[in-house]
């Protein structure tokens, strides 16, 4: 068991913050010009954004966390460094059933293999099972995401779903991946 | 050619889909809303009884949109013409020519007959042959095995369950998640064709 001073945001080499809405949109908006990570991202049409678009969503993100109490978005920051390397976040909380569903993405590749993904998805399970004690987390990554399913899959997350077909991407059909990870599952591997 | 032009669309043996008119379907939904056990087939937020001008309101709303994205139909017995249920597709993905299905029939005299399954299989026909999609994909409760029967019988497979997702009655169920491929769907008209 953890103490009450053990920090929920606070990792050895990242920390999860909130969004900067001066400094983050100029990144972001470099993001959605990436369209390797956006398609390995969402499944909606990838969707390059200026800054300005992004000041915008930015303020959609606050209004949705403020107003439908049913959204987390963290910024992720290397812990000694102010520049923004990825984002997570809990979404869709259904707090009657405690679930929740996880987006997590560090889009750069020179960011990748320091750990710093490991480090947040820690944090960000921490935050929901310890913090909003929730029940169930889920993610929904397509078939050719094979990295990030073998992550999730290595910190613990099980394969539950395969939505045949229903992605349609470089010219092709693939299947979609949901994986959920239950509280005592967490607990069991976790919570030392 | 699997159907000629003049096969009805929005027409079966005992429904058909119509336009949502706000005043009558709020009326249904203020009553059904406060039948818990359908509530709880339903959807997996707190099963709660809604007034019928809350309802009525949202249902404007949505209307008000304009969307031509929204395919939301109200489900009416061909015979005595009666409102039923309702259904619609939740969150299509055009790019990804895939679409969630809801569906539900409040009137609980209708269980068990047909209607519903019925009814799933227009909004079928309508999403492989009129918008042209290439899945449909839905999610049922573990505990609502009218509803998986009815939807094996359309035609859906199993794809998965997220594992323990409901908490209701002091116990946790799983939600299933199931598909239908319109390649799939398309055999099975033409087999029902040829028999």
């Amino acid at each position: 068991m953890q103490t009450i001073s053990a920090p929920l945001f606070e990792g050895q080499l990242i920390r999860l913050t909130p969004v900067d809405h001066e400094a983050d949109p100029e990144t972001v908006a470099a993001w959605t010009h990436n369209d390797e990570f956006m398609r390995l991202y969402s499944p909606q049409p990838v969707r390059p954004l200026t800054v300005e678009q992004v000041k915008k969503k930015f303020e959609q993100i606050d209004k949705e966390m403020d107003e439908d109490n049913n959204l987390f978005h963290f910024a992720i920051r290397p812990h000694d460094e102010q520049r923004l390397i990825g984002e997570a976040r809990l979404q869709w909380i259904e707090w009657t059933n405690g679930n929740a569903w996880v987006k997590l993405g560090i889009p750069n590749p020179q960011d990748r293999h320091h750990g710093y993904g490991s480090e947040a998805l820690r944090l960000l399970m921490r935050f929901a099972f310890r913090e909003l004690n929730l029940y169930r987390l889920t993610i929904s990554l397509p078939e050719y995401n094979a990295r990030a399913i073998a992550f999730f899959e290595k910190a613990g997350f099980i394969v539950e779903v395969r939505r045949r077909e229903a992605i349609n991407r470089m010219g092709r059909r693939w299947d979609l991946i949901d994986m959920g990870i239950l509280l005592p599952e967490w607990e069991a591997r976790h919570a030392s | 050619m699997l159907h000629s032009p003049e096969t009805p669309l929005l027409r079966g043996k005992l429904v058909r889909l119509c336009a949502v008119d706000a005043e009558t379907l709020s009326k249904g939904f203020h009553k059904w809303s406060s039948n818990s056990e359908y509530a709880r087939l339903l959807d997996s937020g707190p099963a709660r009884p809604f007034s019928q001008k809350a309802i009525k309101g949202f249902i404007e709303k949505e209307l008000q949109k304009d969307d031509p994205n929204l395919f939301f139909f109200a489900i009416r017995t061909i015979d005595g013409d009666r409102l039923i249920g309702e259904t619609g597709f939740d969150g299509i993905r055009w790019n990804q020519a895939d679409t969630f299905i809801g569906i539900g029939i409040g009137e609980q005299e209708f269980w068990g007959k047909g209607y519903g399954t019925e009814a799933m299989q227009l909004m079928l026909r309508f999403a492989f042959t009129e918008i042209n999609l290439h899945r449909v994909s839905l999610t049922v409760f573990e505990y609502n095995e009218r509803a998986i029967q009815s939807y094996l019988k359309c035609g859906f497979q199993h794809e998965g369950r997220w594992r323990q997702y409901i908490l209701r009655e002091g116990r946790r169920w799983d939600i299933l998640e199931m598909g239908i491929l319109r390649e799939t769907w398309m055999q099975a008209q033409e087999m029902e064709k040829n028999s």
